[in-house]
């Protein structure tokens, strides 16, 4: 009875923040748009009896997935935000694996400030960070004028409104969620299995490759997904750092919903976002799972 | 412990601020009022007022379609607003509780009625051209002293953005005033709702699209102002809003504003009630406090937009009243023009377009 209890507990938690929001798009996503307010048809009367609910159904179709078939846009605005989401997940990942290797190697009184100053951004709100990096990037910026100022370049550097300067902005947001489950992974390194390998003639170079990269996979694994996976939908730092040629999904939802005041595509597009990230989360879950049991 | 406390009391204070009947929440655009109207407002009337803004009427939009925003007053644009009746999300203003609506210009009424006939769901706040925004040191001496800075060559003619690139140039993120622009460029209806005159306006942004660093609705006030980029085509007042910033910060950026001779989109910005207005008396009291010539006076020469109140023109300032880009002429009114809402088939068509011309895809 207790075991059931405490696995119902998250079942529930599952059901009430991710089930019975994802019924609701898709829902949305099988209607017709109307003018009117909430701007789609057909919408649920419980009032009408059995009648009503069967009518309610039979209205329901998939017609928006069939549109979204039928322009090469959102195919290409869905490979565009992988391509964008995996190029800032190894961006992150090789800046921030150093920093967790250095946080590790660091004398222990020192750890908890180190910790501190990577959670410390956390305790500005997200948008003020961001709206930053464009007083950071911009044609006047501060990056422009100290390199000016220094004579490394002439003319100003266009970053802002590119794809760099997105990249900047992901990498920048996510990297805690990089360096901490690497940072846990490595403080449980046994140091005296690096030693054993110097012991047995392997150089520090290769001991770290077949040491201590494999005993940190899991952290890097962790890692990798708690940044891709949001990078995937970013909506807020392509729009305010990206150009207009960034074509990213979020960008396109946010057109669909907002543009056209077409929600029920709209909502096409998310569950198909959605169906895209399910596969990550899953093998992220098993992953997880093979950790849990190898540690008992 | 404490994070309990407070997330109790923040919804204690939630359900209180409920049973509060004098509070009224308003909607506007963003750097659209003197802030010292929302003070004098509120010591006048003794109401709490809530002042939050936007910068698109697609945001506006899809916060009345979705119903119960909780807003007492929005200001939607004219096309905007007509489909928004249309779909029933406005409630008819009580007149009898708007003395301060004798104030009101028929000229513009006039206009605003082809939006909301008889005007019974609307008052204009605001109204004003869509054109171009330059910094007059920056163009000239890219383009030389006879720079077309008052014609859509300017912003459409590659040869001409070829050049303005390197100082940046911005579009605004509006394809209901962009698009019929490039139309009128063409020499076609601007308020053409035939997708294939529509798809004309491509031919215009495309060639000109890899010299625009950024199509945004409001970003451009500051950008300008602080000489980031030079030109912008944008809403009258928010470009005099940057030449007044760009003046008194003394940076030594001039700014002018042009509508273009060819021909400038004409706006009009209504105040409205949402049919679901938490307290739509207090609604009207809000509305009949901006109706007072007075204080129309003083949001006008804030914010540099003319406004539809007659009894206020006699207290505006002559640098408002008198600025042609403000209160245009008989001659420059005649050459404006006015558009009409796209229904859900030309708007996705338009909507397209639009991603296509922004992202080249």
């Amino acid at each position: 009875m207790r075991r059931f209890t405490l696995i119902a507990v998250p079942y529930l938690w599952l059901l009430a923040l991710f089930l019975v929001p994802f019924l609701i798009v898709l829902k949305i996503s099988l209607s017709d748009t109307a003018l009117a307010i909430p701007p789609y048809t057909p919408t649920l009367d419980f009032s009408g009896g059995w009648s009503a609910i069967k009518d309610f159904f039979s209205k329901l179709d998939f017609e928006n997935f069939i549109f979204l078939t039928e322009d090469d846009l959102y195919w290409k605005a869905y490979l565009s935000s992988l391509q964008i989401a995996g190029i800032s997940t190894l961006l992150t990942l090789l800046v921030g694996y150093p920093i967790a290797y250095g946080m590790v190697q660091a004398p222990d009184e020192w750890r908890p400030t180190l910790m501190m100053l990577v959670i410390l951004p956390f305790w500005t709100s997200f948008l003020i960070r961001v709206y930053s990096w464009m007083g950071i990037l911009s044609n006047e910026g501060f990056l422009n004028q100290f390199l000016l100022w220094t004579g490394l370049i002439s003319e100003p550097l266009i970053i802002l409104n590119t794809k760099i300067a997105v990249y900047i902005g992901i990498v920048y947001t996510y990297l805690p969620f990089m360096i901490l489950p690497i940072y846990a992974a490595l403080e449980k390194l046994d140091i005296s299995l690096l030693e054993a390998a110097e012991d047995l003639g392997c150089s520090r170079l290769s001991a770290f490759w077949l040491v201590t990269i494999p005993l940190s996979k899991g952290g890097i694994i962790a890692g990798s997904f708690l940044v891709f996976i949001p990078a995937l939908g970013e909506f807020v730092i392509p729009s305010l750092l990206g150009g207009s040629g960034t074509l990213m999904i979020g960008k396109i939802l946010w057109e669909e919903f907002f543009s056209n005041r077409d929600w029920p595509v709209a909502s096409a597009v998310a569950v198909i976002l959605l169906l895209i990230l399910i596969i990550p989360i899953i093998l992220f879950q098993r992953n997880e799972q093979k950790a849990r049991e190898a540690d008992q | 412990m404490k994070f309990r406390f407070l997330t109790m009391t923040a919804s204690l204070a939630l359900f209180a601020g409920a049973a509060v009947a004098e509070e009224v929440r308003v909607y506007n655009w963003s750097d659209y009022i003197d802030e010292a109207l929302l003070a004098k407002f509120e010591a006048e009337t003794g109401i709490k007022l809530i002042y939050d803004v936007f910068d698109s009427n697609e945001v506006l939009e899809t916060k009345m379609l979705a119903g119960s925003s909780g807003y007492d007053v929005v200001v939607p644009t004219g096309t905007f607003l007509q489909r928004q009746i249309t779909a029933g999300a406005f409630q008819k203003l009580d007149m009898s509780k708007l003395p301060n609506h004798a104030n009101m210009w028929d000229v513009v009424e006039k206009r605003t009625a082809q939006y909301d006939p008889g005007n019974e769901y609307s008052i204009n706040y605001m109204w004003g051209t869509t054109g171009i925004g330059v910094n007059v040191g920056k163009v000239t001496e890219l383009l030389g002293e006879d720079a077309p800075i008052n014609s859509l060559a300017l912003v459409f003619d590659p040869a001409n953005m070829e050049k303005l690139a390197s100082c940046g140039v911005h579009f605004l993120d509006a394809p209901s005033e962009m698009i019929p622009a490039a139309l009128k460029y063409l020499g076609e209806d601007p308020d053409s709702h035939d997708p294939d005159v529509i798809a004309k306006a491509e031919g215009v942004f495309m060639p000109v699209r890899p010299y625009i660093q950024k199509f945004h609705s409001s970003e451009y006030i500051n950008a300008l102002a602080n000489g980031d980029i030079c030109v912008a085509v944008g809403w009258s007042g928010d470009i005099l809003q940057a030449r007044d910033r760009a003046a008194e910060a003394d940076n030594g950026v001039e700014i002018a504003y042009n509508a273009p001779v060819e021909g400038a989109q004409m706006w009009f910005d209504q105040m409205a009630i949402p049919v679901d207005a938490p307290n739509p008396d207090a609604a009207h009291v809000f509305l009949n406090f901006i109706m007072d010539a007075q204080n129309m006076a003083d949001a006008s020469n804030y914010v540099y937009y003319a406004n539809g109140n007659k009894a206020s023109q006699a207290l505006l300032e002559e640098d408002v009243i008198g600025d042609p880009a403000i209160y245009p002429d008989e001659a420059t009114l005649d050459n404006l023009f006015t558009t009409t809402p796209y229904d859900s088939k030309v708007q996705r068509v338009v909507t397209r377009l639009w991603t296509k011309i922004k992202s080249g895809t």
